[in-house]
């Protein structure tokens, strides 16, 4: 069984004089997920649906129509994480990475359930 | 602006523009860097079209939308909101009786009001004329405000914005601050702050829609928009973008939107008013 640690966010705070813009101190554990038992082919119909991952109206997906251009191409995900671990933080809370970064943090705000989010990660692993 | 700090936040030009807007400046100073910004992201928009949002960025979206403009959506609104305008009060009174310049007044709001120790909204004042003559105030969203605005609006075309923040009283200051923090925050179970969608990612495209630049938002309004079928105000649009990000709305019209609005006008300063506007 496979579990996720990364490393607390918190700390990573950005000295902004007056305005404190909220790369906001989530106090959470870091997440233990059980990725083992993610289905690719529900995570495609997540990454595709407006009211779950939605990935799809900010990234090009192979196969997806309607992509938005906010974020990378997801394609090649395996040669550009390291791990599936890897790849799970960054849709954890992509803010861990990147202070700035605009993508929701599907996991730490609980966008997905954590059967959906191991989904999402074993599709998006997949392309 | 400090070389370390610059470093620190050098993720991306929306962090950069952030980080120049938050140490010590002027509003004067954020205002140069704010359209400095949209400027050299789109140089070849003219500094007066950004007023027309996205559709100064799409050739495509801006015929469709022109098509719109020739028999405007919003033209009943302001029909209306010229009835509501001129029809007495149950006292006999009007609303020129509070504003005796007339109607075509947009441009001086909002305003920072030193007596009160508030910003001072178009819909607020229209609102504060009513019950001064003993008539119920409206909605702030929707309905006879919105066709009022409406009115007010198409009335003022063409004047400049000119939003001020006097100097002589330190609590107007703040509430542009406060303004700017909002913008520049959070917020919402998908934590988006404004400037994420419209600053750092204006004109890039969520699924086929183009994000509209920040630059100019508050020109138009009120707008009619096709996903309302109606007319509505900023202060609608406020809840609605809080909506969509999952996050808690504020009251129209309480302080977290006049503040907000007082910051975003003002970094519209120099553009004209050319509202009621037609958005998708």
């Amino acid at each position: 069984m496979k579990f996720l640690r990364p490393h607390r966010c918190g700390s990573i705070a950005l000295s902004l004089g007056a305005l404190a813009i909220a790369t906001t101190a989530w106090a959470a554990d870091p997440p233990k997920i059980d990725l083992s038992g993610g289905n690719a082919e529900s995570g495609k119909a997540i990454a595709m649906d407006r009211a779950k991952g939605n990935c799809i109206a900010c990234h090009l997906i192979p196969g997806g129509e309607s992509p938005g251009a906010i974020g990378p191409a997801l394609i090649a995900m395996q040669t550009r994480y390291p791990s599936k671990e890897a790849l799970a933080i960054q849709i954890w809370d992509a803010t861990v990475k990147a202070p700035e970064a605009a993508m929701p943090p599907f996991g730490r705000h609980e966008i997905l359930s954590k059967q959906e989010f191991a989904d999402v990660v074993e599709y998006i692993w997949s392309l | 602006m400090n070389k370390s700090l610059l470093t620190l936040t050098a993720i991306g030009l929306a962090g950069t523009l952030v980080s120049a807007m938050v140490t010590a400046t002027t509003p004067e100073q954020d205002r140069e860097t704010f359209q400095g910004y949209f400027q050299k992201r789109f140089p070849n928009v003219p500094v007066e079209d950004f007023a027309n949002g996205a559709y100064a960025l799409d050739p495509a979206g801006r015929e469709n939308w022109e098509a719109i403009e020739e028999f405007p959506p919003y033209e009943a609104a302001i029909d209306n909101g010229k009835t509501l305008w001129e029809t007495p009060f149950a006292n006999g009174k009007t609303y020129a009786d509070c504003f005796p310049d007339g109607p075509a007044m947009a441009s001086k709001y909002p305003y920072w009001d030193k007596e009160r120790g508030m910003v001072i909204t178009l819909p607020l004042a229209l609102n504060e004329c009513r019950e001064a003559n003993a008539e119920k105030p409206y909605d702030y969203i929707k309905g006879p405000m919105a066709e009022l605005n409406a009115y007010v609006a198409f009335e003022s075309r063409g004047q400049t914005i000119d939003v001020k923040i006097p100097a002589d009283d330190p609590r107007a200051l703040e509430a542009y601050q406060k303004g700017k923090e909002f913008y520049f925050t959070r917020r919402g179970q998908f934590n988006f702050s404004c400037a994420h969608c419209h600053m750092g990612n204006s004109g890039t495209t969520l699924r086929t829609e183009i994000l509209s630049p920040a630059f100019g938002h508050t020109t138009h309004f009120p707008v009619y928009r096709s996903k309302w079928g109606e007319i509505g105000t900023l202060h609608r649009r406020y809840e609605g973008c809080n909506k969509q990000v999952r996050a808690a709305s504020f009251p129209p019209q309480g302080e977290e939107y006049r503040n907000l609005e007082y910051f975003m006008t003002y970094m519209d300063n120099g553009l004209k008013l050319n509202g009621p506007g037609a958005r998708k």
